[in-house]
């Protein structure tokens, strides 16, 4: 095995600028003559806004320009549009039709937090001064910011084109094979569910810099692929994709959030060009929780039919997901085309029927976030498999051995379209099982029992789908300098690419590791890319290195052929060598690069992978849990998982993005919970002091372990892992405390599981 | 939000205050409002990025700096406390080739992930070491000691390990 080939557990590379305090984020770049612009937004979460009054914060000192939504209006400022309108088939046959989001509120506001005017002055400090010049005449409307307060009949109405606040109505699977396996149903578990709204909080708040260079739109900001920010950005300014470049350095963390273009990118380019000056916006933390795109937001009810041998016949799942005020890029799309096909988990159901129904409500947007509709759908059968379990007086282990898909079914088409490849679902668990010393939990429990505590085990076997776009683009070239230039359309907001992909590159090619530099987010140098999402870069990029390296060689082979006068079959390449087979002679990848270049157009390759096939990350978590009854706090006192995520390629990096997924599962689980006033509206957890975020006393160590079942279908057999640990986490937590408070009598919990909640619960069951 | 400097600031002009402090070892000077934070002051006068802002509640402690010797959350700071006092940043402590064991150890115990909060995280852990000296620093004690600094990324598993690896000395 190579020394920085795949498989090894090579240090990161990139962590010496980090840890040197040499990243450079977005908010630590600036320009000569910058600007600063601050967003004025709404104090309300529904109003109806008759006019904006800028005069005197225009006239105020050091300001340089306001703009409202009627001025973008007028100047041929595009909407943010979505992705997913025109895509979407509604469950009565229409398409689902969505107007784009406005930059600035134009006649109503609709979130706390929405943007009203954009102010830029010469210091920040002017431009937030300003702002409290600006008269806004507006009437508050009544408002439904919880999607509980969004559902009811009783709600107010927030757009005229939505009745009942529906945004659209989307259903999967075969709805009269489920009735009818319901109707011969020996036994039938319902479960109602709630998925907490999760603000997803990368310890980078969101900043964007803007200016216009030589005629061209700059823009300097955090994405996750910077080429989808130039083709979303170009055509809202009415522009040409080739006139706005995108240049993404360090990210500080994003899960989802950063993925997508936000009203500022809009504004400090606009601003700019308008003043000729660079603008740069930086939000702070109690802007991230008013405007950065939130997570999660389902109510689910379910219900799961088995025959008289314990094994499910059939599941229905109604989901009502919020969209929040406005349908962000992929809104609609979360728990439908991405969550609902993983519906039913790991288990051989025969008949699956799955309803979303979307909702508006006065709150931020809700789109993708570490997970994206895979942990739901993970936490609905996990939850519904151990409620069934209690019901039918079977183990939690036992009712999942009569249900999982076994080997010999693989590959395995689920009732909604995917086809699981690979995977071995029972012996994951089994494994995990015996890691945990599940069979001497009882004694443990009576060793809580005797300290005055509740002790609970649980477990969730999950699968999930690293799943993206269509395509990712790389390429691999040889400058003078002696180094090797790799070019992703990916984008690493910490998970290491800059290591990971030179590991893959060096698997291909026999490179020097050390001689290896990835260009990633800029558009200027990255053709195009799809971007990083859904746990898919290793798995796209390793596809598309590897069509490059291909081209690298036989272009090698051809000119050491031509060198030594040989016919190209001849020449051989392995190891970073190409090697005569008739004469001896060799010569290295870096010296035929070298020598390439002089003679003309050296070994400079690219190539795009085109690959439309999910992959299936599955494994098994187990949880330990402490509850102390008197004040309702749950800790967790062990947690280990068995993850089949295939071949890995940097064991220490996928260890990293287990323990951190798992640890924001936790927080959903336990601790986070984004919330409004039900009267007013008002954002109740906008910072962190009131949105918990877990610290690292609110946990154990992890314990993480492998069961490498390659791919079938993916490039070296990759699954992908960045969302796993986030969709097996909350249904195992859960399943753990539940199995803790089940003594007392309590059969029902929604996350989180605050110690108010578990204490209220265990009152509640007196 | 509206601070004390934007008040005054419809009077005239801003009032700026010239302070003198010691920064990584160099006497440093700037002319900053009196409502400035240290943070604001190392990031934005000084050009010290490495320090960062995560949050505006003082719950994150991205920006923890050493401030004579001690960790402390540079936003918690006015620039003008700083006046003769020695600031440390994360740039003070070590270079690429000649880094600090804490710095080391991060590395080496894959202890970050997008590394934003990780200067923070590196000042506090030092400081944690530097407090439990002599003791045999338990994972629950760098854990509970740990509570003033957030990270999103990576779970806190691997940067409890690096500070203990850093504390044995390996």
């Amino acid at each position: 095995m190579r020394k920085f080939g795949i498989g090894q557990p090579v240090r990161r590379v990139e962590d010496v600028r980090f840890i040197t305090g040499a990243g450079a984020y977005t908010d630590d770049l600036n320009l000569p003559g910058q600007a600063y612009g601050y967003l004025l937004r709404s104090p309300w979460a529904h109003a109806a806004i008759r006019s904006i009054d800028v005069s005197a914060a225009r006239a105020a000192d050091g300001v340089l320009g306001i703009w409202t939504g009627a001025d973008l209006a007028a100047a041929g400022v595009g909407d943010l549009p979505c992705a997913i309108s025109g895509v979407l088939r509604n469950r009565d046959g229409s398409v689902l039709e969505v107007a784009g989001r406005a930059v600035l509120a134009r006649d109503r506001a609709m979130h706390v937090g929405d943007g009203l005017a954009f102010i830029v002055a010469e210091t920040l400090a002017k431009a937030k001064a300003a702002a409290e010049l600006i008269v806004v005449d507006a009437e508050e409307l009544p408002a439904a910011a919880n999607l509980a307060d969004a559902v009811h009949g009783e709600a107010p109405r927030l757009r005229e084109s939505a009745p009942g606040n529906i945004c659209f109505d989307w259903e999967g699977g075969d709805a009269a094979a489920v009735d009818g396996a319901f109707g011969q149903a020996a036994h039938v578990t319902s479960i109602d569910l709630l998925h907490n709204r999760l603000a997803p909080s990368p310890i980078e708040p969101r900043a964007a810099l803007g200016h216009v260079d030589d005629g061209r739109h700059v823009l300097r900001t955090s994405t996750q692929g910077a080429n989808l920010f130039q083709r979303v950005i170009a055509p809202v300014l009415g522009i040409d994709q080739e006139a706005l470049r995108i240049i993404t350095a360090d990210v500080g963390g994003s899960f989802g959030m950063k993925e997508f273009i936000y009203p500022e990118h809009i504004l400090v380019l606009f601003a700019a060009e308008k003043l000729g000056r660079p603008v740069k916006w930086s939000g702070d933390r109690s802007e991230s929780f008013m405007s950065d795109l939130h997570g999660r937001d389902v109510i689910s009810h379910a219900e799961i039919a088995f025959d008289a041998d314990g094994r499910a016949t059939s599941l229905r799942v109604h989901n009502r997901a919020n969209m929040g005020a406005y349908v962000s890029l992929f809104g609609p799309g979360i728990q439908t085309l991405g969550g609902a096909r993983l519906t039913g988990g790991l288990y051989a159901i025969p008949a699956i029927n799955v309803r979303v129904t979307g909702y508006y409500s006065n709150s931020v947007p809700v789109d993708a976030y570490r997970g994206a509709g895979r942990p739901e759908a993970a936490y609905v059968i996990e939850r519904l498999m151990n409620k069934a379990a209690r019901e039918l007086g079977l183990a939690p282990d036992e009712i999942r051995r009569r249900n999982f898909i076994r080997p010999s079914q693989l590959p395995y088409r689920h009732p909604l379209g995917f086809v699981f490849d690979s995977g071995a679902f029972e012996a994951n668990m089994d494994e995990a099982m015996r890691l945990a010393d599940w069979a001497g939990f009882p004694a443990r429990r009576d060793g809580a029992r005797a300290r005055g505590r509740l002790r609970g085990i649980g477990m969730s076997c999950y699968i999930e789908s690293s799943v993206g776009f269509g395509y990712e683009a790389a390429e691999i070239r040889f400058p003078e300098d002696g180094t090797i230039e790799i070019v992703a359309g990916t984008m690493s907001a910490g998970q290491g690419h800059e290591t990971v992909w030179a590991q893959i590159v060096t698997e291909q090619l026999g490179v020097p590791f050390e001689a290896i530099r990835l260009v990633q987010g800029d558009t200027d140098r990255v053709k195009t890319g799809g971007g990083t999402a859904g746990s898919r870069s290793t798995y796209m990029v390793a596809g598309a290195f590897r069509l490059s390296a291909d081209q690298v060689i036989d272009k090698g082979k051809a000119f050491v052929a031509m060198l030594l006068g040989e016919p190209p079959e001849s020449i051989e390449f392995s190891d970073g060598m190409f090697r005569s087979a008739g004469s001896n002679r060799s010569m290295s990848i870096m010296e035929t690069a070298a020598a390439a270049r002089r003679d003309g157009e050296g070994l400079d390759s690219g190539a795009t992978f085109n690959h439309d096939i999910s992959t299936f990350p599955n494994g098994c978590h187990v949880c330990e849990v402490e509850i102390d009854p008197d004040t309702g706090k749950v800790e967790v006192v062990r947690y280990l998982v068995v993850d089949d995520f295939g071949r890995i390629v940097n064991p220490m990096v996928v260890d990293g993005q287990v323990h951190g997924g798992i640890v924001q599962g936790l927080g959903q689980a336990l601790m986070e919970h984004s919330l409004h006033d039900p009267e007013t509206g008002q954002l109740v957890t906008g910072s962190f002091m009131d949105y918990a975020l877990p610290r690292a006393d609110d946990l154990c160590a992890i314990e993480s372990s492998y069961n490498e079942v390659p791919c079938t279908t993916s490039p070296y057999g990759v699954k992908g892992c960045g969302e796993a640990g986030t969709t097996g986490a909350c249904p195992a937590i859960m399943n753990a405390v539940l199995d803790a408070l089940a003594e007392r009598g309590v059969t029902e919990l929604d996350m989180p599981a605050t110690p108010l909640r578990v204490w209220q619960a265990l009152r509640g069951a007196r | 939000m509206t601070g004390f400097a934007d008040f005054i600031g419809g009077f005239g002009d801003i009032m700026t205050v010239k302070v003198t402090t010691t920064v990584n070892g160099k006497p440093v000077s700037g002319d900053v409002e009196p409502n400035t934070l240290l943070v604001e002051f190392v990031r934005e006068n000084l050009g010290l990025t490495g320090t960062h802002v995560g949050c505006d509640t003082s719950q994150c402690g991205a920006c923890t700096v050493h401030f004579d010797g001690k960790p402390v959350k540079s936003c918690t700071i006015l620039a003008v406390q700083a006046e003769g006092h020695q600031v440390v940043t994360i740039e003070g402590i070590g270079q690429p080739g000649n880094l600090h064991p804490m710095q080391a150890a991060f590395q080496e115990n894959h202890g970050l992930q997008c590394g934003f909060c990780t200067p923070g995280m590196i000042m506090a852990g030092i400081g944690i070491v530097e407090r439990n000296k002599g003791t045999n620093l338990s994972e629950e004690t760098i854990r509970a000691e740990l509570e003033g600094n957030i990270c999103r990324c990576t779970g806190y598993h691997n940067i409890v390990k690096s500070i203990a690896a850093a504390a044995r000395g390996n």
